[in-house]
């Protein structure tokens, strides 16, 4: 815990652990729950994550990313042996939350478990109530980062099943543009709970992109709080790219502040075996002039299942919003199943929203068309699955960090796609 | 190079083609005429091994091998190609990218050494400009927004490209303008030599004119009612398919 840490940070986990006291974990009674049991995590009963565990390093190394700047979060501790500042350009303050909360000029009193409500989602109030440490990534106004900064959050109990409630806090000055990437994981085969809470605020005409790059060990469950609130003609883009965790359930959340402001929010999941990918998304357009693009596109082989809700709230004075929503998703077996849901809640009238939801299998013409020309069946699966994912990796504009998320992505797809038994036989009319 | 005895198919429980009987060979060119409905399309797909087209009874022997006991991708790196009629769209596929594949995978068939992007590069530009084939053309996704003279002159690109032994053309004609007919025909006539065989399929003998074939095959209700030289092409053109409806029905016991 924080010692002697500033009183409103005693404040504000008391009131999360209050909360969380009374609501408990959420069942699939509750609406935002409905298809996602979480009781396997409540059953758990994970201990706290303490001290370092044997792989970390290791894992750290694995993901590392040439020209970054690298910080590393390990069971929710800010681990500065494994992080790498030496390419910290000037502007940018990266701070471990446990130091940096003592610090009034940065913001974080303002910020911190502000950017959501605790009322309404749990996990981030469970986060919220064991906040300890973490990172802040603070950048000045004005100041445009070149060197992205790559977040490594690894959750290890050397084999033990544990839990970890990594933070991070990002707030981005006025006119100011930084990257970020955030990448989750642990060791293959290990049973954990990783409960990771992100918020990110971004000033008036600030530029921030967060890549999140989900390769938790296949058996560990995953749960992520990503939460950004955009001033007056700022950007934030979110790219999420899951292909770990037993169950995920992944909230993030964008509210548009400001008049002109912008937000992409795209995302892959992609899951095999009996696996959950959760992924529910909600834009607040609070003002009028703002946009937002969404897509999320899913492959789901084996018995694995995916939700999907897209919630969009155009408030009544969010005249002439500009929103589309398209999730798109591939069901490479009979037994995969996905729940998808637009939940599009306008309040003006001089807007347009357009979203569009498609579930399919792969093209079949497509699929002859390519072997027609020599590929093999499972070449041609994979140069359609690689296209279907594609749209959403070239969004990705930070090349050393996009290299590694589509590396993950498509060896991801091997081992999740298995030739044999992930098609329907090919039968056509 | 192909011959195909007997051959029936069968679509949707339905069948299409009753029984084709056809020899081809290597230096040929054979155009293959009929009506809409006659099942000229079936006995390319069929050729070529889509699946949904069902071979229920007859041989097709390739280059001595059994042609049906491939798959269609198989069949491609054997030396078979067939030009789609409806070329498909796949968004997010770069065309170039996607050629290189299938030559390679062709070239790996053959125990060649695989082509690098260098090489690659300049064997496309090459072919390109032989069919006048905008290079914006081949760094987009293939077929996607494609005009439809355009998705055309692409396949016959890849025929280019990947030099098939045997190549069908499923109504290349069809949705070209007389422009784009030239050149796609320059493109073909190019391509003719003793070791190759063409099966030009078409509704119309217009094609004929600029691919002079050496057989033409009339195709009736699933079965061929005449087969002559390139004469019978031009009495199609005077007469129409109309006559089909009376001989038709005695040629096909």
């Amino acid at each position: 815990m924080i010692t002697s840490a500033p009183t409103w940070v005693d404040e504000r986990r008391a009131q999360a652990s209050a909360q969380f006291a009374k609501a408990g974990f959420p069942t699939m009674r509750q609406e935002e729950w409905r298809f996602t049991n979480v009781a396997p995590i409540a059953a758990s009963n994970f201990p706290l994550a303490t001290g370092a565990p044997r792989h970390a390093a290791a894992l750290v190394a694995g993901v590392t990313v040439p020209g970054a700047v690298r910080l590393a979060i390990v069971n929710g501790q800010f681990a500065a042996g494994l992080s790498d500042l030496g390419a910290l350009p000037k502007g940018i303050r990266i701070a471990g939350l446990r130091d940096g909360a003592r610090d009034a000029t940065d913001g974080l009193e303002q910020h911190l478990a502000k950017v959501f409500s605790i009322d309404a989602h749990p996990f981030a109030a469970l986060n919220t109530a064991f906040l300890d440490d973490g990172v802040a990534i603070i950048v000045t106004g004005g100041v445009v980062v070149d060197t992205p900064v790559h977040i490594v959050v690894v959750t290890s109990g050397d084999g033990t099943p544990v839990v970890a409630h990594p933070r991070v806090l990002v707030i981005a000055g006025a006119n100011s543009r930084v990257g970020i990437a955030q990448t989750f994981i642990g060791a293959a085969g290990d049973v954990y709970f990783n409960n990771a809470v992100t918020e990110v605020v971004v000033g008036e005409g600030a530029i921030v992109e967060l890549y999140t790059d989900q390769r938790e060990s296949e058996k560990a469950f995953h749960v992520a709080n990503i939460q950004a609130h955009v001033a007056a003609k700022g950007v934030f883009a979110s790219h999420a790219f899951s292909t770990g965790a037993r169950i995920m359930r992944h909230d993030i959340g964008v509210g548009l502040k400001g008049e002109g402001a912008d937000c992409t929010m795209n995302g892959v999941y992609l899951a095999d075996g009996d696996r959950l990918m959760d992924t529910h998304t909600s834009l607040d357009h609070a003002v009028p002039h703002c946009t937002s693009h969404e897509i999320y596109k899913g492959i789901l082989a084996g018995k694995a299942k995916a939700v999907f809700n897209g919630r969009i709230i155009v408030r009544m004075d969010a005249q002439k919003t500009d929103a589309k929503q398209t999730n798109r998703a591939l069901l490479l077996s009979d037994e995969a199943t996905i729940n998808s849901n637009p939940q599009l809640e306008i309040f003006a009238d001089d807007v347009k929203c357009t979203h569009g939801a498609a579930v399919g299998q792969l093209d079949e013409e497509a699929m002859f068309y390519l072997q027609a020309r020599g590929l093999t069946r499972t070449e041609a699966r994979d140069m359609l699955l690689h296209a279907f994912a594609g749209e959403v990796i070239e969004g990705l504009k930070i090349p050393a960090l996009r290299g590694q998320i589509e590396a993950t992505l498509f060896s991801a797809l091997e081992r999740d796609v298995n030739p044999s038994t992930a098609l329907r036989a090919g039968s056509l009319s | 190079m192909l011959d195909v005895k007997n051959l029936k198919v069968r679509v949707d429980d339905k069948e299409i083609l009753h029984g084709i009987t056809l020899s081809v060979k290597a230096g040929e060119v054979h155009a293959i005429m009929g009506p809409n409905g006659s099942g000229k399309s079936t006995f390319a797909r069929a050729l070529a091994g889509h699946p949904g087209y069902e071979v229920t009874g007859g041989q097709v022997t390739y280059k001595g091998r059994d042609l049906l006991d491939m798959d269609a991708d198989e069949r491609a790196r054997e030396g078979v190609f067939m030009a789609f009629q409806y070329p498909v769209e796949i968004p997010g596929v770069n065309n170039a990218y996607f050629l290189k594949a299938a030559l390679n995978a062709k070239r790996k068939h053959q125990g060649l050494e695989e082509l690098d992007a260098m090489d690659f590069m300049a064997l496309m530009k090459e072919k390109a400009k032989i069919l006048d084939v905008d290079e914006k053309m081949l760094q987009r996704s293939v077929n996607e927004g494609f005009s439809g003279g355009e998705k055309k002159r692409n396949e016959i690109f890849h025929m280019a490209v990947l030099e098939p032994s045997l190549a069908v053309l499923d109504e290349t004609d069809s949705g070209l303008d007389i422009d784009a007919l030239r050149i796609v025909s320059q493109g073909v006539n190019a391509m003719r030599s003793p070791d190759r065989a063409f099966i030009v399929v078409t509704h119309y003998q217009r094609l004929l004119n600029y691919i002079v074939p050496d057989f033409v095959h009339v195709l009736s209700d699933g079965v061929l009612v005449r087969s002559g030289g390139r004469e019978l092409a031009l009495e199609l053109e005077e007469k129409g398919y109309s006559w089909l409806e009376t001989s038709g029905a005695g040629a096909r016991t």
